[in-house]
């Protein structure tokens, strides 16, 4: 009997631990399936303005990304200036931009390739403008106005 | 002493397992971003040649003016406009239900109508193959057999009908995509209603990998074209 009454009433027993890791690791590959890794360092700020009926694009890789907004560093002035890549650019250096891009893809995809336009909203149409007669005179002809999923109201 | 030994190595203590996922998946969590790039897809037209002819004038009725100024104040077709109001305004413009004198006139396509063109075009094309016209002629109007296929004889807007878009160049860029998202968005609830109507599921939810579903998609397209022109810059800087 004194067998069966020695390990009574000791105390609720510890949880094992020996499952977390798994645990951990399922949320570590679902992080890792879902997200990519950030290829860009922002050096302009911007909050793109809201839209409802947006497309979501498809493949990253085939789209080539303009950003525009005010520097956040603002020794380089606070007018929205254009980011290409990791740099500053002008509005010239934008066509020699996208070709090079355009080179550098397969043969296969070039037609599907679309630019992106990442734009602050306080930015004025002047700017966007010309930079979309830039894309015109080059050919690069499909173009996404980025915006944030905003919720539809009626 | 050395009895425990005997018994094959000891368990590793797995404890520090979670510690290391936890490092690991902290590190994946600081280095990617969720964000799919998200936006208004718009086709640019292509530059316009200095030596090309004048473009034929479009009647008064199929343009839809939007101008947006400098205050991102709406005037839409020679009246100040509210945002609000825009998505109606389209819609009106498409679909022209009172037979105004103003808006675009709608024509009927029948199903006798197009496949005589069809037969009309082929007989050409079967003649003289060199000319380009007489194919892109015949591209035309067998989209509009897919659609009267699936959808019936229908309404058609003239093919000049557009809704033009011009900017000032202090104009907001906030408002910019505002105007093209109420722009959009009449157009999509139109193409909605309509797919909605014939095929029971939004348009939205057609799937273009689909063969069955990717000839409703232009069934749908054929009936409510997405024409938005965002016009020329010098035109804007003139007013």
């Amino acid at each position: 009997m004194s067998k069966f009454v020695s390990t009574k009433n000791k105390g609720t027993p510890a949880i094992s631990t020996a499952s977390l890791p798994d645990i951990v690791f399922m949320l570590l590959f679902f992080f890792m399936v879902t997200t990519k890794m950030r290829d860009q360092e922002l050096i302009v700020k911007i909050s793109p303005p809201s839209a409802t009926e947006v497309t979501k694009m498809e493949n990253k890789s085939l789209v080539d990304f303009i950003i525009v907004g005010p520097p956040f560093d603002e020794r380089y002035g606070t007018e929205p200036r254009i980011q290409l890549d990791d740099s500053f650019a002008t509005i010239d250096q934008i066509g020699d931009f996208i070709k090079q891009r355009k080179e550098n893809r397969d043969e296969a995809v070039r037609s599907l390739v679309a630019t992106s336009l990442k734009v602050d909203k306080h930015t004025r149409m002047g700017l966007v403008t010309d930079i979309k007669q830039e894309l015109r005179h080059i050919g690069a002809l499909k173009i996404v106005y980025s915006t944030n999923q905003g919720s539809r109201k009626d | 002493m050395a009895r425990k030994s005997r018994q094959g190595p000891g368990e590793i203590n797995a404890g520090s397992m979670a510690d290391i996922a936890f490092l690991l998946l902290i590190f994946f969590l600081v280095t990617t971003t969720m964000d799919t790039d998200s936006g208004i897809l718009r086709q640019l037209p292509p530059p316009i040649p200095e030596d090309a002819p004048e473009p034929p004038k479009v009647k008064e009725r199929d343009v839809y003016v939007v101008l947006v100024n400098s205050r991102d104040q709406l005037l839409v077709e020679s009246n100040l406009m509210d945002i609000s109001e825009l998505k109606a305004g389209t819609r009106e413009f498409f679909t022209n239900p009172n037979n105004l004198e103003t808006l675009p006139e709608r024509k009927k396509i029948t199903r006798a109508e197009v496949t005589e063109k069809i037969a009309y075009f082929k007989g050409l094309i079967a003649a003289d193959s060199e000319t380009p016209a007489y194919a892109k002629e015949l591209k035309k109007w067998d989209r509009k057999l897919n659609a009267i296929n699936l959808i019936g004889d229908y309404y058609e807007l003239p093919g000049s009908a557009v809704i033009s878009l011009r900017n000032d160049t202090e104009t907001s860029y906030d408002m910019y995509i505002q105007v093209q998202n109420e722009l959009t968005r009449a157009i999509n609830e139109l193409r909605d209603e309509l797919s909605e109507e014939k095929f029971g599921k939004p348009y939205i939810e057609l799937n273009k990998n689909n063969p069955e579903e990717k000839k409703m998609i232009m069934a749908v397209r054929q009936v409510y074209p997405q024409r938005i022109s965002e016009a020329e810059p010098n035109v804007t800087k003139k007013n």
